[in-house]
């Protein structure tokens, strides 16, 4: 038996956190499964009370659909920058995908306030209940996103700037980032537009 | 001179711990085998409270008609005692073994997240607080039609709806008061700790092994943590989201599973089986994994049909996503369902069987050596045999339908669990204490506390098979003189008493040979995986040097070699590597860079049970202290240094 090398070792080549997230990602995949596949199971049943369709506003709603996703490209902006080593630029980016995904979670709020009052409520029926849940985790996991986003950039701050390697680094975020991104527009589509 | 390199000790919000013994170096450890002795001694000690659970309900059942229990309390003590024993004691001892062997197995330093391990640690052991804390909050009040209000008592605050947790009877309407909020929010935090600690093992195992360490060259109990990683992230989210459901249905007036809103219960039956089922595996594919250790180490033969192992494990626990409904052949699913689900749980048993032939292969032949472990594997596998067998009759639906709900499930569910995974616990407990603790155990009290569990755990579950069978129905408080079930309940109760006294026999054994055994020797078992080519008890930097893996079994390569005929010959020099392997082991000649202990993991698990008490009792005030709790730990985590401060230490 002889030694070779030094700890740690990536048989794989991929970064530690890196995978970790990507596994982690994977369970949130069954997550959301499990919530929109009771939301279709109960879609196609008969409820008394009102429909999302009595009260919802598509234009708002894809407006704020749009902002989300176009936060996916500011992250990759921020990506992009940090690769060229850009410190400033990659804290633009990163505040500016902070911003967006704030601005979706305030739209998210509004449209769940506009709802309340047209009577549409969590325990108004089996859809109603289903759709704040299923839109209220996802939006549990934006604002999740903004908070990591907004300590990313404030690491940022310090001297050292911000690596693609190491404890809290952008690449982790931003694939957390893009998973919530694409789960909306699975949700946007199922929810809203089927 | 060797010396460890330790970063400053400081952080943002709090000096950085630094006590390396006495209880704040256990309570801020991040150590993989410091956090696998705590789990394993709180497992052991809801292990206990389970089993005393269990033997209040045996006095209740030793005569007919007896009234030692309300129904009530009844209720509640058989669902403290599913649901102690299968998130509180099984899922964790398991736990402690992954995080104490894992690291070993495949010769990394720690598991990848080590202070992620840590924060799992602390969650599970906040949520069993959480959910024991039932006898002091909760309250069961008496639903109409149901139990008198004051047969409940203290016993009976507790959760009573079983571990299953049926809809509707677990609803508000039949189970008022906070005690089956207590079990729906307790298990969504012993899930989280799960879910943490499945990821990091996953993560752990593709990206820590040591050079040479292929996957088809790991250890098979490192593959069994391996597939029950996977089994847990993927299984654990589906329950996740229906407790949510259950929790906002008694909580905020949902109706996800109650059919006057329009709701479906059959709908938690699925969920909770898609998970139910693949827990069973979670619990039982440990046992797999150690017993397949200890076999071929006590039968001096290489494991047979390795690969095969491997794979049938993998198979088991892909199919077992496929089995949930044959829970649920009483319930409203169609008849091709049915005859799906029966199918699929005939196909589940040829893995499973694959399995037992390769262990019978195994001791085929060999020169066994009968000691504690040996003993324990093997009764695993006569009891599992009995448990297996019994599950496949229960695919034929309608057989199924005639014993569901009857003691005849009881009996089958008991050999698997207990006759199998509890049996492979044991042995693995037995086998593994001289690495952890470097003293031996002592084999005369090992041997008693074997036989006399054997024989108590056939009592025991035995006569329920025929119990069952003549009608006996479970989860009910009493039964009938005229019914003639008598004789065969007393014989349980002193089988259950007979349990009870190996487990104290167990516990003797433990606690003398922990302090006064006999010194372990270097290698006391002429054992074939690298957990123990370092020193007894594994000093806290686990290898000296990363090890380089030249092959399966590449301890007993080292030691043996073949002569002509093919027969495993000694080698000359293996006592001398055993010396040089000690030496080494505990005179590391590199720098070695340990992970810090911190504070944060247990900061931050300390919220959850706030923001559980706030939903139960609808609190603003607790939220935010439970909020604050996650933030404050959440914060210090990401801004508490790392690689830096280690950097910095070797330019001075």
């Amino acid at each position: 038996m002889s030694s070779s090398h030094t700890y740690p070792h990536e048989p794989t080549g991929v970064e530690t956190r890196k995978l970790g997230m990507w596994v982690f990602l994977s369970t949130e995949i069954l997550f959301f499964g499990t919530l929109i596949t009771t939301f279709m199971i109960f879609k196609g049943r008969d409820f008394p009370g009102m429909k999302l369709t009595d009260v919802y506003d598509i234009p708002f709603t894809s407006i704020s659909s749009f902002i989300l996703l176009m936060s996916s490209l500011t992250m990759v902006l921020a990506h992009n920058a940090l690769e060229a080593n850009d410190q400033e630029k990659t804290r633009v980016w990163l505040l500016a995908t902070a911003m967006l995904g704030a601005v979706f979670l305030a739209g998210q709020i509004y449209e769940f306030t506009e709802f309340y009052h047209k009577g549409f409520e969590l325990g108004t029926n089996i859809f109603s209940s289903t759709f704040y849940v299923l839109t209220g985790f996802h939006g549990l996991h934006v604002f999740i996103g903004v908070v990591l986003l907004l300590a990313l950039w404030s690491i940022g701050q310090r001297q050292k700037g911000l690596t693609l390697e190491g404890g809290m680094n952008l690449e982790f975020v931003a694939l957390y980032w893009h998973f919530v991104d694409i789960v909306w527009i699975v949700l946007f589509t199922v929810v809203y537009l089927i | 001179m060797t010396k460890i390199i330790e970063p400053k000790k400081q952080s943002n919000i709090f000096r950085r711990p630094s006590s390396e013994t006495g209880i704040w170096s256990w309570i801020t450890t991040v150590d993989h085998k410091r956090i696998g002795i705590m789990y394993g001694y709180a497992a052991f000690f809801f292990l206990l409270i389970g089993g005393l659970e269990a033997l209040v309900l045996r006095i209740q059942l030793s005569q007919p008609d007896n009234n030692f229990l309300t129904a009530a309390e009844y209720n509640a003590m058989f669902t403290m005692h599913g649901t102690t024993m299968i998130f509180l004691a099984i899922m964790p001892i398991s736990a402690a073994f992954f995080n104490y062997l894992l690291p070993l197995q495949i010769g990394a330093r720690d598991v990848a997240f080590p202070r992620l391990n840590a924060l799992s640690f602390w969650i599970f052991i906040f949520g069993g607080a959480f959910l024991y804390s039932t006898f002091i909050f909760g309250t069961a009040g008496a639903p109409e039609g149901g139990y008198l209000a004051e047969e409940v008592g203290w016993l009976g605050s507790a959760p009573n709806g079983g571990w299953f947790g049926y809809q509707p009877n677990a609803g508000m309407k039949y189970s008022p008061g906070t005690a089956m909020d207590f079990w729906a929010i307790g298990l969504q935090i012993l899930g989280i700790a799960s879910l943490i600690s499945a990821f990091n093992f996953i993560t752990t195992i593709i990206n820590m092994r040591t050079e040479g360490m292929r996957f088809m060259r790991m250890p098979v109990f490192t593959w069994m943590t391996f597939a029950v990683s996977f089994l847990l992230a993927f299984s654990l989210p589906i329950i996740a989201i229906a407790l949510f459901y259950v929790t906002f249905d008694r909580k905020f007036g949902t109706t996800f599973f109650l059919t006057e809103g329009g709701g479906d219960p059959v709908l938690w039956q699925h969920l909770f089986w898609l998970f139910g089922h693949p827990e069973v595996y979670i619990l039982i594919l440990p046992a797999f994994g150690i017993v397949s250790e200890v076999l071929p180490t006590f039968s001096r033969k290489p494991l047979f049909g390795y690969a095969a192992i491997v794979f049938a494990g993998f198979g088991i626990a892909f199919i077992g996503f496929g089995v949930w409904a044959h829970h649920m052949f009483a319930s409203a699913i169609s008849p091709v369902a049915q005859a799906g689900f029966g199918l699929s749980t005939m196909v589940i048993a040829v893995p499973t069987g694959v399995k037992i032939f390769n262990w019978l292969g195994t001791i085929w032949g060999g020169k066994l050596k009968l000691n504690t472990p040996m003993l324990f594997s093997l009764g695993f596998i006569g009891m599992f045999v009995i448990g297996g067998l019994s599950g496949v009759t229960h695919s034929v639906v309608p057989a199924d339908t005639q014993q569901t709900d009857t003691y005849y499930v009881v009996a089958h569910f008991h050999y698997v669990l207990f006759g199998g995974a509890l049996f492979g616990i044991f042995s693995g407990l037995y086998y593994w204490f001289p690495k952890v603790w470097g003293k031996m155990y002592n084999e005369t009290l090992g041997k008693i506390h074997f036989w006399t569990m054997l024989i108590g755990f056939n009592l025991t579950f035995g006569p329920m098979h025929w119990l069952g069978l003549q009608g006996q129905v479970r989860r009910t408080w009493v039964y009938a003189e005229e019914t003639n079930l008598a004789f065969w309940n007393v014989v349980v109760t002193v089988g259950a008493f007979i349990i009870a006294l190996s487990i104290i026999v167990f516990m003797i054994n433990w606690i003398f040979s922990k302090r006064n055994g006999e010194k372990a020797p270097f290698d006391p078992w002429d054992a074939r995986t690298i957990e123990w080519t370092i020193p007894s008890p594994t000093p806290v930097w686990n290898f000296s040097k990363a090890p380089v893996v030249k092959s399966l079994d590449d301890f007993w390569h080292a030691k043996y070699g073949e002569d002509d005929e093919g027969r495993s010959v000694r080698r000359d020099s293996a006592d001398q590597l055993l010396q040089e392997l000690e030496e080494e082991g505990l005179n590391p000649s590199e720098d070695i860079e340990l992970p810090n202990p911190s504070y944060y993991p247990i900061i931050l698990a300390s919220g959850l049970p706030f923001l559980g008490y706030a939903v139960i009792y609808y609190s603003v005030p607790l939220a935010i202290v439970g909020t604050l709790l996650l933030l404050i730990g959440g914060f210090g985590w990401g801004t508490e240094p790392l690689e830096e401060a280690i950097e910095e230490l070797e330019h001075e």
